[in-house]
């Protein structure tokens, strides 16, 4: 991490020598730093890139809180609040970018667009975050990597006893999914967004309280959890279950099953999707 | 404020996640990521060394949590001890709350040094003696043993959390207590492990919606119905249990306005709270966000009585910050016995004081290197550009690996605990 930190830290150096419109947090970014020591670099020679302008310091941010929020879910379990403060950096670069209208002009390459093109990429962007969740979720995975389809299979478990809600929104953005890059990451963190806090949140409420009903309440007990602790060996909640069914006690055998075919019931169901 | 004495107790491996004194301050309770406690016990003074202050050894060990599956999200819960919470000493055993980001426990420390001898149906090693061979019959007795210190888990109060558990606080009627996850918070009843109470549930109904989350929350120290809690919008909520059984309006609510020159994307990151505590006079709010820590008068909402700057040379590079996720480190922030000092840590096992009296404030640093035991601590120096003094390190050199997010402070004595990554640090004020 030191390290990690030494090197971002010369790419954003301190600046007191140049007046940003907002700022000051997007000093000058240095992408190579050739003179160790060297603090003043205004009259450096050609070799260095050009200081980049607040509009791509703002979009570099914006890019990597779209790494960290996609990371996130790599995790054991994303830190929710980690998360919603970044989401939160995402929506403020968003209504900025919105609202000085460098939304629809993303780079040099999108400027032959047609107007109408961006007007619809911002229409979709900026709809409200409510419509962008009744759409389903299905369809959307496709443009994600591979981690999410853990994230997915838990979303199916919860839109199968959700109604199937609008499938209209849908079409505009494939269009525009299908345009230039730039677009379709503008479109694609919107939808994060939206995915994130639906795969963060514990889906259906009634449906995990219904499993929680059915499983062995016991294994809170003092006495399994001293059985727990004083063998002194890690385990996980499947071996306490299987260490349980081994007592005598039948009740706990049949709890045990009926969790077991719990378990089971949610494999048939991410299998078969 | 002079420390000296200092005591180093590294644990093997593991990074210590909390910290945290009892009421009398005779015991230290560490928790730490592997889900072990451990417990240190102040040595009683002896006349022979009247100048020497009692030290602090490991009283007991024991492993509070283990790592659990979530089979429904396929992820794995950590054993990771959050907090740590002591009741009040009611007899002879200790209890104290531990918690990782699901499963609160209760646990009783007690020593027994008596153990029965004599028994008619067993001898003294268990094995069950023949009847035949007994022929008379005998009363056991207790006699003296080694002290063995044992802790046994009394209650587990689980499958209340959707969410990570950041705070727990016992309440002062010393029946109840709260637990406190990203969104909600729970208050139960020490006898009862399976119903608990929800009084705060700030998740919206579209968790699309979700900006704000819960950071903190402390009952007050002395009235059982109030308590506060904190946010990731860097605002605090005092509520009042007695207005309604869900405390989802707030008596008070304290935010400081923002300051506009100062205002970035990082603006709300830095805001939002990591901690709170009240004063133990319950008069004040102590927050830590992650620049400053602020004291708030509990009769004042609009803004707090007291900022003291942490580590604002960092105020400058919160973008390098954010990318390596420093950002989001939470520190936490202890009061003094009398209110008169708190203290919070910071980067490169520093870790800072500040006097509310005199508005003067030191950084000291928790290292083996930079101190022998006995010695008293130099005050440290960051510099934050231009020429740099001998003894000064430049913010360029600090190292952010090295954090020191928890410490505590004895309830009545000037004696600080220090958790630095895997090592704990104990300082107290010299004697002389």
């Amino acid at each position: 991490m030191e390290t990690d930190y030494r090197e971002g830290n010369r790419m954003w150096e301190e600046d007191s020598s140049h007046k940003h419109l907002l700022d000051t947090m997007f000093a000058r970014g240095i992408k190579r730093k050739c003179f160790d020591g060297e603090e003043d670099i205004e009259g450096t020679l050609a070799g260095f890139k050009s200081v980049p302008s607040y509009n791509l310091q703002r979009q570099s941010l914006l890019d990597m809180s779209l790494v960290k929020l996609q990371l996130c879910h790599m995790l054991v379990e994303p830190n929710l609040c980690r998360s919603v403060l970044i989401a939160n950096t995402v929506r403020q670069i968003q209504e900025e970018m919105t609202q000085d209208g460098t939304w629809q002009v993303i780079n040099a390459q999108n400027a032959g667009q047609a107007s109408l093109d961006r007007l619809v990429s911002s229409d979709i962007l900026c709809r409200s975050t409510k419509e962008q969740g009744e759409g389903k979720l299905i369809p959307s995975y496709s443009s994600f990597s591979k981690d999410f389809e853990d994230i997915q299979s838990q979303d199916i478990i919860s839109d199968l006893s959700t109604v199937a809600s609008v499938q209209a929104p849908r079409n505009p953005q494939s269009n525009v999914w299908e345009m230039e890059n730039p677009q379709e990451n503008r479109a694609n963190f919107q939808k994060s967004l939206d995915q994130i806090f639906e795969t963060l949140e514990n889906k259906n409420p009634n449906s995990v309280e219904d499993l929680f009903s059915d499983v062995d309440n016991s294994y809170y007990d003092l006495d399994t959890v001293l059985t727990g602790m004083m063998s002194n060996t890690k385990m996980g909640h499947c071996d306490v279950l299987e260490s349980f069914s081994s007592q005598t006690s039948t009740n706990s055998n049949s709890n045990c099953k009926s969790d077991i075919n719990e378990l089971d019931h949610i494999v048939e169901i991410l299998v078969e999707s | 404020m002079k420390c000296s004495d200092k005591t180093v107790l590294g644990s093997k491996s593991d990074i210590i996640s909390t910290v945290e004194f009892n009421h009398t301050g005779e015991l230290l309770a560490t928790g730490d990521k592997g889900g072990r406690v451990v417990i240190f016990q102040r040595e009683q003074e002896s006349k022979n060394q009247l100048h020497r202050r009692g030290e602090y050894n490991v009283y007991s060990t024991f492993q509070s949590h283990e790592p659990e599956f979530d089979y429904l999200k396929s992820l794995e819960i950590e054993e990771k001890i959050n907090k740590i919470r002591w009741l009040p000493q009611q007899n002879a055993a200790y209890f104290l709350l531990s918690t990782n980001d699901k499963t609160v426990k209760l646990w009783k420390v007690s020593e027994r040094d008596k153990r029965p001898e004599g028994y008619n149906l067993k001898d003294e090693d268990g094995r069950i003696r023949d009847p035949a061979t007994i022929t008379t019959l005998r009363v056991p007795v207790l006699r003296p043993m080694d002290l063995m210190v044992e802790a046994t888990p009394r209650r587990v109060f689980a499958n209340a959390h959707t969410y990570h558990i950041n705070s727990i606080s016992v309440n002062s009627d010393y029946e109840t207590y709260m637990s406190a996850d990203d969104l909600r918070i729970n208050l139960w009843n020490f006898e009862i492990t399976n119903q608990s109470f929800n009084i705060v549930d700030i998740k919206p109904a579209n968790m699309e919606e979700l900006t704000e989350v819960i950071t903190a929350a402390e009952f007050h120290p002395l009235h059982c119905n109030t308590f506060v809690y904190s946010s990731s919008k860097g605002t605090i909520r005092l509520c009042d249990m007695r207005a309604s059984a869900l405390c989802d309006r707030h008596t008070k609510f304290f935010e400081e306005p923002e300051d506009p020159s100062n205002r970035s994307f990082f603006s709300e990151i830095i805001s939002s709270i990591s901690d709170v505590k009240f004063s133990h006079s319950g008069r004040y709010i102590m927050t830590r966000d992650y620049l400053t820590v602020k004291v708030w008068d509990l009769n004042m909402e609009n803004r707090p009585i007291e900022t003291y700057q942490v580590h604002d040379y960092l105020r400058s590079k919160l973008c390098s910050l954010y990318e390596n996720d420093c950002i989001f480190d939470k520190f936490e922030c202890v009061w003094n016995g009398s209110d008169s000092v708190i203290m919070t840590g910071s980067y490169n096992n520093f870790f800072r004081m500040f006097d509310r009296n005199t508005k003067r404030d030191v950084t000291l640093e928790a290292s083996r290197e930079n101190s022998k035991p006995r010695a008293i601590l130099k005050p440290r120096k960051v510099c934050v550009g231009g020429k740099r003094r001998k003894d000064e390190i430049s913010v360029d050199s600090l190292d952010f690996s090295k954090k020191i997010l928890h410490t505590a402070w004895h309830p009545s004595e000037n004696i600080i605990a220090v958790a630095a990554t895997n090592n704990l640090y104990i300082f107290q004020d010299k004697v002389n």
